[in-house]
């Protein structure tokens, strides 16, 4: 028995590369998606490319990153913080100014490597501050998160030095140092560069989750006495991972400042930390490339729906609520959840379980956007002149109307589908028993 | 002299009106260990509750209504969600109160919009009750000390009077040897989490006419009352009530000495140019100062003394 | 030839306010002496291991473990030293699979530390040493599930595991049989046997099948004081014990 392991270990080499091939394909796909994205939406009469789809992208590029450097502290070491935008905001403003000391000539860095000073920077300050905080764990570690992160947001506009105050730092990212000879004017060489750094820290960070210091941040998260029964320092644990995982916000910070050419009191803010926190959660935590998800998800989300409807942060905040006590997991970690009943076929047994919670559930949404969109019309809306339209149809606000129709569509659309949860409930967990779920570990 | 003894009856009332909203976050945090985050998010939903009230049918049925209205919400939010969130441990239920905090914002944000509204304090209360040294002292702030002096008597006597009272006492610190004694825990969250809630909603009420009525209240206050809650313990209301004087007493003194710490050195015969080191850092004034004094506390605190004052549990 | 005690006890008091839990207990427990603790409940039994495993502090007193000082010390210093403790709730990685965990718990023994640079699945002497230990536990077909959903006896299994994986030579086992029938008790004691041999090991237990036939020596501890010290047939029949444990009635 012991052989077949040494053996197998032996034979690693040969075996790594087929192996890699069979399970990262759905990876390398979404890799070759990205690459070819803004050439699917390329305007070819006029011959360019469509800003709006490569800012979408770009901004989807950093803020992955973003997200899966928050994860090490969540998912992975079961550390929430409030304040991670802070490790993005000083790489930023790092690489902002260094961006500037090499336009007047200080010294000499390709634009290339430009995310480097954003990652050291971002892995200075979180270690500085990863020494203090991670002395306390759990909910005592939240709030000093949030505190450094409220002390840097302010000191970020009041300061003029190194923040610029209120109008923060700007630069030109046409410096003139590229190893490849791009000048970085147009923004599609930018997204190719956020694309590279993007695919470069996703793989070193998947990597740092195969490593004894993340597998012992795994274990310091679920049991932290037994961590220090098999030897370990849960606090050195924890300090690591945070260092680690600001190392990789710093990188994300310098995309965004070399994205922007401007950083200010914005980057630092607790509302990026909420952001990040909210794309991390819906996209999954439990899951290696949720964040991911998450990010793009979001990101699509808020650029779509707010040219829909003004209140779409609402509806972003009530997903998250909902799924913190229905779907902890996040969508990554519904899919997975599906996965080993899709494997073995019985998938199509969940079809009419889930077409009886899905269609009250739907029309209680209807129901719930119907109330939201009225709301909003008639406070912000009449305020701006505008009215609420459904299909090309003027919906009066002040008509009773709409009002009683989106509340009735919503009470019974809720009603229903709570009464339908145990037997869904039922349903779901003869399937999986079916199946015998080994739940995949993380 | 004149201006120490206004400012200390500012803090006074200030300090009361904290403890009104930190008391019901102690309670809540030292009993079932989850730090709600949606705790301001309340006392700004009794504000502006209290607001639309007091346009229509008056201030003084809003007293009444608001907080009654915020313990129905505090009970709502604890059967059909923490209960649920409890499941995943203490994590979920942060982060559904973080959740449930920024949805409350939002949803006031789009209500009422954003900008402050004029929740007035009422006519009856706008009179000046004495003067001191030339300065007035308006009648509302002594209504507002009565009500806080006579909630913390209120709490005071239900906590070691009556059994309910006890009961919650014990599960301050023992939550786990008060389940196993028998009592009804869930319903005893219930009830402290509906308390809390409604409390909030009271210094909603009597706040929020006081100070701002805006969204981004809740934000605002949120830190400091963490701060209070940290500093005083948990498990220790005496604790949680002498943090609120102490913190009333900070924030006010601080924003009436307009100095800067660049001024003190100047006093000091050290002058301090552009060119000093961290000349930006020294010329910041006190009163700037003081509203980020809370988050500065609450780092220094939790990373040096996180039992706090008096605290009997590790956070 | 003066051998050095595994775990020395000096005069060890525990007070939580005003409550004195352990007062004045004092032990010898020799290099590869297998030693039961046993006593009524709330006696202190487990205050006592949590003092020596550094769970909690000692409010008098000095803990040894082959000859150095323990006690208040950081409970990964006293791992390293040489002393690894089990639970009585059972306390794994829940989320992490089976192998996952014997690996975690091989970790520091084999020098890793806080390495980001090795790649745990082409570690080689790491993953054979958890093949092996989690074919004596028996546990190697479920190595690919999660610790928590294992069933109890086979979580405990894996608990003793874990405890013993570090190369520890002072076990301490918390109530290992707690809640098992005749059979799992049974196997559990074997395997107790198979994986701490050469090793000292101290063993609290309510189960008196498991203490006297696992133990060389047996401690009474009642209400915080050991009244009995002594191999386990003449505590058995020691009359003061008789009386802690079955009241004036005796056996």
């Amino acid at each position: 028995m012991t052989e077949v392991v040494a053996q197998r270990s032996g034979d690693s080499a040969r075996y790594d590369v087929r192996a890699a091939l069979g399970r990262f394909w759905p990876a390398f796909t979404f890799i070759a998606l990205a690459i070819v994205v803004p050439w699917l939406f390329f305007d070819w009469s006029k011959g360019r490319h469509s800003g709006f789809v490569i800012s979408l992208v770009s901004q989807m590029g950093v803020m992955s990153i973003f997200a899966l450097s928050f994860n090490m502290q969540m998912g992975q070491a079961g550390l929430l913080t409030f304040g991670h935008a802070v490790f993005l905001g000083l790489g930023g403003y790092a690489t902002i100014h260094a961006l500037n000391a090499v336009a007047s000539g200080l010294f000499w860095l390709p634009v290339e490597l430009m995310p480097l000073v954003g990652g050291i920077s971002g892995l200075i300050f979180a270690t500085i501050f990863g020494y203090m905080a991670t002395r306390q764990t759990g909910t005592a570690y939240a709030m000093i998160t949030l505190g450094f992160g409220e002390l840097v947001s302010a000191a970020a506009v009041m300061f003029n030095g190194f923040f610029g105050g209120e109008g923060g730092v700007t630069a030109n990212r046409m410096i003139k140092t590229s190893f490849l000879g791009l000048s970085y004017g147009p923004a599609i060489e930018v997204y190719y560069l956020i694309l590279f750094w993007t695919v470069l820290s996703a793989g070193v960070m998947l990597l740092l989750t195969q490593v004894p210091l993340g597998r012992m941040a795994n274990a310091c998260r679920d049991n932290s006495e037994r961590a220090q029964f098999v030897g370990y320092d849960p606090r050195r644990v924890r300090f690591y991972q945070c260092a680690i995982s600001g190392f990789f916000a710093g990188i994300a910070g310098a995309l965004y400042a070399i994205n922007y050419e401007i950083v200010t009191y914005d980057a630092v803010s607790a509302v990026l930390s909420a952001n990040v926190l909210l794309m991390t959660f819906i996209g999954g935590i439990g899951v290696f490339w949720g964040p991911i998800l998450g990010a793009v998800l979001i990101t699509l989300l808020q650029s779509w729906m707010s040219l829909l409807s003004g209140a779409w942060v609402i509806y972003v905040a009530v997903l998250f609520v909902v799924m913190v006590i229905y779907a902890p997991g996040g969508i990554a970690g519904l899919i997975m959840a599906h996965l080993p009943i899709w494997r073995s076929g019985r998938l199509a047994t969940l079809a009419v379980p889930y077409l009886r919670i899905v269609m009250p559930s739907v029309t209680g949404i209807i129901g719930f956007a119907g109330l939201v969109e009225l709301t909003y019309s008639a406070s912000i809306g009449k305020g701006q002149g505008r009215a609420l339209t459904l299909f090309y149809h003027v919906i009066d606000t002040s008509s009773l109307l709409p009002w009683f129709v989106t509340a009735v569509l919503f009470a019974l659309g809720i009603a229903l589908a709570a009464s339908q949860r145990v037997q869904f409930l039922e349903s779901w967990a003869a399937v999986a028993e079916e199946t015998r779920v080994k739940e995949p570990c993380r | 002299m004149e201006l120490l003894l206004v400012t200390l009856l500012n803090a006074l009332v200030y300090g009361m009106l904290l403890f009104m909203l930190a008391s019901g976050l102690t309670l809540i945090f030292s009993m079932m260990g989850v730090l709600n985050f949606a705790h301001a998010s309340v006392y700004m939903i009794g504000a502006y509750v209290a607001y639309q009230i007091s346009r229509t049918v008056g201030f003084w049925p809003a007293l009444v209504i608001a907080p009654i209205a915020c313990g129905v919400v505090g009970a709502a939010v604890e059967i059909y969600g923490l209960r649920k969130a409890h499941r995943n441990g203490h994590i979920s239920e942060l982060l559904l109160t973080v959740g449930l905090a920024l949805l409350i914002e939002k949803g006031v944000q789009m209500i009422w919009g954003l900008a402050p509204v004029p929740y007035r304090v009422p006519a009856a209360l706008d009179f000046t009750l004495f003067s001191m040294y030339g300065t007035n002292f308006p009648a509302y702030r002594g209504f507002m000390l009565l009500i806080s002096l006579f909630m913390f008597l209120a709490i005071w006597l239900l906590l070691t009077r009556t059994r309910i009272g006890l009961i919650i006492q014990a599960s301050l610190t023992h939550s786990d040897m008060v389940s196993a004694l028998g009592h009804n825990v869930p319903r005893v969250y219930t009830t402290v989490f509906a308390g809390g809630s409604a409390l909030a909603g009271l210094a909603g009420v009597i706040g929020g006419n006081y100070l701002v009525t805006e969204p981004a209240m809740a934000f605002t206050m949120g830190p400091i009352v963490f701060v209070v809650v940290v500093f005083g313990g948990l498990g220790s209301l005496l604790g949680c009530l002498i943090a609120s004087i102490v913190m009333g007493l900070v924030q006010s003194f601080a924003v009436v000495f307009d100095v800067s710490p660049a001024d003190l050195l100047t006093y000091l015969g050290v002058a301090v140019t552009p060119m000093t080191p961290f000349a930006e850092v020294l010329s910041v004034p006190l009163p700037r100062v003081s509203a980020l004094l809370p988050y500065l506390l609450l780092v220094l605190i939790l990373i040096f003394k996180p039992r706090g004052l008096m605290g009997t549990r590790d956070t | 030839m003066n051998v050095v005690p595994a775990i020395v006890l000096r005069d060890v008091h525990k007070s939580f306010g005003a409550t004195k839990i352990i007062d004045g207990v004092g032990l010898r427990i020799s290099r590869g002496e297998r030693h039961g603790l046993i006593g009524p409940n709330g006696a202190g039994k487990t205050t006592l291991f949590n003092m020596i495993s550094g769970r909690l502090s000692v409010s008098r007193g000095e803990i040894e473990l082959n000859g150095r000082l323990i006690q208040n010390r950081a409970p990964h210093e006293i791992n390293r030293m040489g002393l690894c403790r089990s639970f009585q709730i059972t306390s794994l990685f829940h989320r992490l699979s089976v192998f996952e965990n014997v690996r975690c718990a091989l970790l520091w023994s084999l020098g890793y530390r806080y390495s980001i640079a090795h790649l745990l699945s082409r570690q080689r002497k790491l993953n054979t040493a958890s093949q092996i230990l989690l074919e004596r536990l028996g546990l190697w077909d479920r190595r690919e599930i999660r610790a928590g959903l294992l069933s109890y006896a086979e979580q405990r299994a894996l608990e003793i595991g874990i405890t013993v994986a570090g190369g520890a030579d002072v076990i301490l086992l918390d109530e290992p049989t707690a809640g098992m029938n005749r059979n799992e008790a049974d196997r559990a004691v074997s395997l107790i046997r198979q994986l701490t041999e050469g090793k000292t090991l101290l063993v609290v237990e309510h189960d008196m099948n498991v203490v006297f036939s696992l133990a060389d020596n047996v401690s009474v501890l009642v209400y915080g004081r050991i009244i009995a010290s002594d191999v386990p047939e003449r505590v058995r029949v020691n009359p003061v014990v008789r009386e802690a444990y079955l009241g004036t009635k005796g056996a």
